[in-house]
């Protein structure tokens, strides 16, 4: 499934030679349900660190507090009281979010700490790189992400990112930077593609609590691996189940006309039966070769071969089929692997 | 069909209100989106009222920044729906702000700006660590009206605006308030590139949004609402996301709200 495929990537870490695996988490405002997938991500991760060998730590650089150091300026000048910026021994305060620098430093250096025992690497999880866009520009946020995930003591990174709330050359530039896009998308469209009328309001609601999750994987050769699934919100997180055509809703989409666009339960049923032709799901008949002439008794045998199966097929109508002749030796058994698949370009 | 004075009302039951004026509090921010055709201030004084007269919470405050109106509006508006604003305001219940009169800066640009919107913060966060540590509080609110104003007074910068809301809404995860913000959909709604208000929507555990009816004004319904209420994570679980539905109307001293269809 994609989301145990996410993380097993996250888990296994960078490849030899390779930069650390990264993901960007994408949502949308009618699709808000991105910041469920970052904490099940992040869960499994705690998990997987977990039941190896060391325990998982978790180091939090706080960016949410006093992101511009307003409460630290008014406790400086005694307007109000110093509580609001203390924070728990495990949190380092980030006064001045526009500072990307300072903020990939700080990153490094609580890693460092945390991995100080175990010589192992760390992982880092951004929640979101849509605040970080509030204080600073694209390019300073995809240098602050490349560079983390050139550091080599990195082991994997991923980040949410709320794709509406910037132009599509940012959201280009973070997906350039990933080796996995995982897409949360409604589970449906609303008419029009506008807000909140009486006839979309159950999508809406529906939308709160389902979406399409679609995962882009970038391989080392270049070639591009897709899944997709559904999830669902429940009340202790959330559930990833295999996505499935919703043939009520693929019915109401088809257009009312004359012609019949759809096929009859027994027409299913009969397409369901026909035999594919490929060579290695064979139906035990022996294999044919076209050699590129035929007599005419051969013909007239194979008309007679013909009629009769056409009588048989006739007699059975229940059972479709496809009659494949194999150009030459030559030609390869048809196979379900993808040839290019061992390429290391 | 209910009106805003009986315990609870639609509105009250789609935003989780509790019959005492509680709930909603515990570090949420609620946006109201209106419309030229369908103001929703009348939500604003509505909650006004449910905050500032539950008798089980006599030291909940309310504090309120106006960039919109003077407070001699407020106070003649809540008078009739039977709360004395003036009252509340000498018992350091409503403490009111008037953003409209103070000389915010010209020459000085956005810097300057920002200097007056740390100073606001300022004296937001100082009221409501008062109130948190007086015996028998439970929800402070912070109400802004409108937005689209405080953009204006912040010399255009949005950027401003939402660092203040973010500023807000930790005050409100910290110390247990609610912040009510009005805005204007129909301000943003020609902008080409991702608006300011989708930021707030985000931002949002609660949006209510004002608008006209599809088939245009009445004389008996003057709009509909739809609360989209996100639902809260807490340590027990997460409740589901909800979205209501109602119509309204706007009367003399109250509103009344009903489903499309139930008015006789």
């Amino acid at each position: 499934m994609a989301a145990e495929a996410i993380s097993r990537a996250l888990r296994d870490g960078a490849l030899e030679g390779e930069h650390a695996p990264a993901l960007t988490i994408k949502d949308s405002i009618h699709a808000p349900l991105g910041a469920f997938v970052f904490d099940h991500i992040l869960a499994q991760l705690s998990s997987n660190i977990s039941s190896s060998k060391s325990q998982a730590q978790l180091r939090i650089v706080d960016c949410y507090t006093d992101p511009l150091g307003w409460k630290s300026q008014l406790a400086e000048s005694g307007i109000v009281s110093n509580r609001s910026t203390q924070n728990a021994t495990t949190a380092s305060l980030c006064k001045n979010a526009r500072d990307l620098d300072m903020l990939f430093s700080s990153i490094v250096e609580l890693g460092k700490e945390v991995i100080r025992e175990t010589k192992g690497r760390f992982a880092v999880a951004i929640d979101s790189v849509s605040e970080i866009l509030r204080h600073a520009s694209i390019s300073s946020a995809a240098s602050l992400l490349s560079n983390l995930r050139s550091h080599d003591q990195v082991a994997c990174l991923f980040w949410l990112f709320h794709s509406d709330l910037h132009e599509m050359k940012a959201s280009s530039a973070l997906e350039y930077i990933s080796s996995m896009v995982a897409c949360v998308e409604p589970i449906s469209n609303t008419t029009n593609g506008k807000g909140m009328n009486s006839e979309n309001l159950p999508l809406i609601e529906q939308n709160l609590g389902r979406g399409k999750f679609s995962v882009r994987f970038k391989r080392r050769n270049g070639r591009i691996r897709l899944m997709s699934e559904e999830l669902h919100t429940e009340q202790m997180g959330i559930n990833f189940v295999p996505a499935f055509e919703d043939y009520v809703t693929s019915q109401s989409l088809v257009p009312k006309v004359q012609f019949s666009l759809q096929l009859s339960e027994k027409e299913r049923n009969d397409r369901a039966k026909v035999v594919l032709p490929f060579e290695h799901q064979g139906d035990g008949k022996p294999i044919q070769i076209y050699d590129g002439r035929r007599s005419v008794s051969e013909s007239k045998t194979e008309n007679k071969e013909t009629n009769a199966e056409k009588m048989h097929v006739n007699e059975d109508s229940g059972r479709g089929e496809i009659i494949y002749i194999r150009d030459s030796d030559d030609e390869m058994p048809d196979s379900d692997e993808d040839p290019d698949d061992d390429l290391d370009i | 069909m209910m009106s805003s004075n009986s315990a609870n009302n639609l509105l009250d039951e789609a935003l989780g209100f509790n019959d005492d004026g509680g709930g909603g509090g515990g570090g949420l921010l609620l946006l109201i989106e209106d419309r030229v055709e369908t103001s929703g201030a009348f939500i604003l004084h509505h909650l006004i009222k449910r905050r500032l007269s539950s008798p089980n919470r006599p030291n909940d405050v309310v504090v309120f920044l106006s960039f919109a109106h003077p407070f001699s509006h407020y106070d003649r508006i809540l008078r009739k729906m039977g709360c004395n604003l003036g009252v509340q305001k000498e018992n350091k219940r409503f403490v009111y702000y008037d953003m409209l009169n103070l000389n915010y800066p010209v020459t000085d640009g956005e810097k300057g700006a920002e200097d007056l919107l740390l100073s606001v913060y300022g004296k937001i966060q100082k009221t409501v660590e008062l109130c948190s540590s007086r015996e028998g509080y439970k929800n402070s609110t912070i109400m802004i009206d409108d937005i689209s104003l405080m953009e204006v007074a912040l010399c255009g910068s949005s950027n401003l605006v939402l660092d203040f809301l973010h500023y807000c809404y930790s005050l409100a995860t910290q110390f247990d308030c609610l912040v009510i913000i009005l805005n204007h959909e129909d301000v943003y709604s020609t902008m080409d590139v991702p608006s300011p208000l989708l930021q707030m929507e985000y931002l949002a555990n609660i949006v209510i949004k004002a608008e006209p009816l599809a088939t245009g004004l009445a004389t008996d319904v003057h709009g509909q609402l739809t609360v989209l209420n996100k639902g809260i994570c807490q340590g027990s679980g997460c409740s589901k996301g909800k979205i209501r539905n109602f119509h309204f109307r706007v009367k003399e001293n109250c509103v009344e709200y009903f489903y499309p269809g139930s008015r006789t």
